[in-house]
């Protein structure tokens, strides 16, 4: 089991080294949103399954679009 | 080896929060350093959750069937997570609510022009 | 320059993780706060779900702060984005196509029951008020998305998260005039992994799962409204 939790984590902080290079800051808040996603995979995977929802329904749901509207709202491109 | 494969977790969230804390010193834009701030909350809930956690057991709810003295995971560390999830988002919308009021402002979202605006 | 301090100062950081974290050992039991809980949880308040009883019983104070939390932002939010023009777009927007419609009319009574499900059944499942109060605002994002034009009715929403929160707080107080002190559980227990059963945990539940989601879709309302 520590092979999928392994490439789990690869994979989250993949993700958040990919946000920190976009220029292009929808390309950066649809990676936040991926490492939320990751997370909360990795809190299901560490038996705690109200965090898990939490962190879903939160973080890659309501903190991704509220990103988009701030987003939409000020310049799209990073100088 | 047998020693890193048992803490991968740690490894992940503790560079999480790294990667997090680069971005809120390192960048000049205003949205991704409170992206980078993101990342400092995702990274202390997972590190939180991964040291209440206690090998062979599981989770903390006592359903149909089980008896009453299942071994369980620690709920104190999950409890306080919870809290601090909802307390991310507010304060993430209220940060973010405050830069689109910069940028009506100053008319640009690099810190370093408007720390210049200031007399 | 700016980057070659970052660097060094994240490096400082990541040394004293590494310190730190190796004196943590992965995996062991290191219970200690929580052996009461678990093992009286059950009976002590008649919730199967221990994290539950430890939010809303045992560390209800902490809840009470955080819902506070979340309506200062939700006010602030409202309060820095204020503008005192109406900005009104010359061109209306462009509605969604029609399997978009259809399908969030099909859709969103099933998300309202399905987050309301959530925060009900707190005491026995996995969830609780904060989970089902953010699906019921991802229901709210969704006629967003779908329908450009429409506005959520503000007063109605503004009357259901103060009556809400103001319910909170009169349980809690209720529990003062029980003699028992304040947020405790003074009504019967009930048998564990009913749905009656818990006392005022799933009335709070209940409570906080409105607040939270008439405040979050509130947020998202301001955020698509005040150009």
């Amino acid at each position: 089991m520590s092979v999928i939790e392994g490439i789990l984590i690869l994979l989250m902080l993949v993700a958040a080294v990919a946000t920190s290079i976009f220029k292009d800051l929808i390309s950066a808040v649809i990676t936040c949103a991926a490492v939320s996603l990751l997370a909360s995979l990795l809190f299901y995977l560490l038996d705690a399954p109200d965090v898990a929802m939490a962190e879903a329904a939160i973080g890659a749901g309501l903190t991704t679009a509220i990103f988009v509207l701030a987003v939409r709202k000020t310049k799209r491109y990073e100088e | 080896m047998q020693e890193m494969a048992n803490s991968f977790y740690y490894i992940g969230a503790g560079g999480l929060i790294l990667i997090g804390l680069y971005m809120v010193l390192a960048k000049t834009n205003l949205i991704k350093i409170i992206l980078g701030l993101s990342f400092l909350d995702t990274g202390t809930h997972v590190l939180l959750v991964a040291i209440g956690y206690v090998r062979g057991r599981t989770a903390p709810i006592f359903s149909e069937g089980m008896s009453e003295t299942t071994a369980v995971v620690d709920p104190v560390p999950q409890a306080l997570v919870l809290t601090a999830i909802v307390i991310g988002v507010g304060v993430l919308s209220l940060a973010l609510a405050l830069s689109i009021q910069v940028y009506r402002h100053y008319g640009t979202l690099d810190v370093r022009n408007i720390r210049g605006l200031k007399w | 320059m700016r980057k070659a301090i970052a660097f060094l100062l994240v490096a400082t950081v990541g040394a004293a993780f590494y310190v730190v974290l190796g004196h943590i050992p992965f995996g062991e039991d290191k219970i200690d706060v929580a052996n009461h809980y678990i093992q009286n949880g059950v009976r002590e308040t008649g919730a199967v779900n221990i994290v539950t009883s430890v939010v809303v019983t045992y560390r209800g104070f902490d809840t009470l702060g955080e819902v506070t939390i979340l309506f200062i932002a939700a006010v602030g939010i409202g309060a820095v984005l204020f503008t005192e023009k109406k900005a009104r777009d010359e061109e209306p927007k462009q509605k969604a196509s029609l399997i978009v419609q259809t399908g969030t009319n099909l859709l969103f009574p099933f998300i309202l029951l399905t987050g309301v499900y959530v925060f009900i059944h707190g005491h026995l499942t996995p969830g609780g008020g904060f989970q089902g109060g953010a699906v019921i605002a991802s229901g709210y994002l969704l006629l967003y998305l779908t329908w450009p034009d429409w506005r959520i009715n503000r007063r109605r929403f503004n009357a259901v998260e103060s009556l809400s929160g103001l319910a909170f707080v009169v349980l809690g107080v209720l529990g003062i005039t029980y003699g028992m002190g304040f947020l405790a559980n003074f009504l019967p227990l009930g048998t564990p992994n009913t749905l009656f059963s818990a006392g005022i945990i799933p009335i709070i539940y209940i409570a906080i799962g409105l607040k939270v989601g008439s405040e979050l879709a509130g947020i998202v309302g301001n955020l698509m409204e005040r150009e």
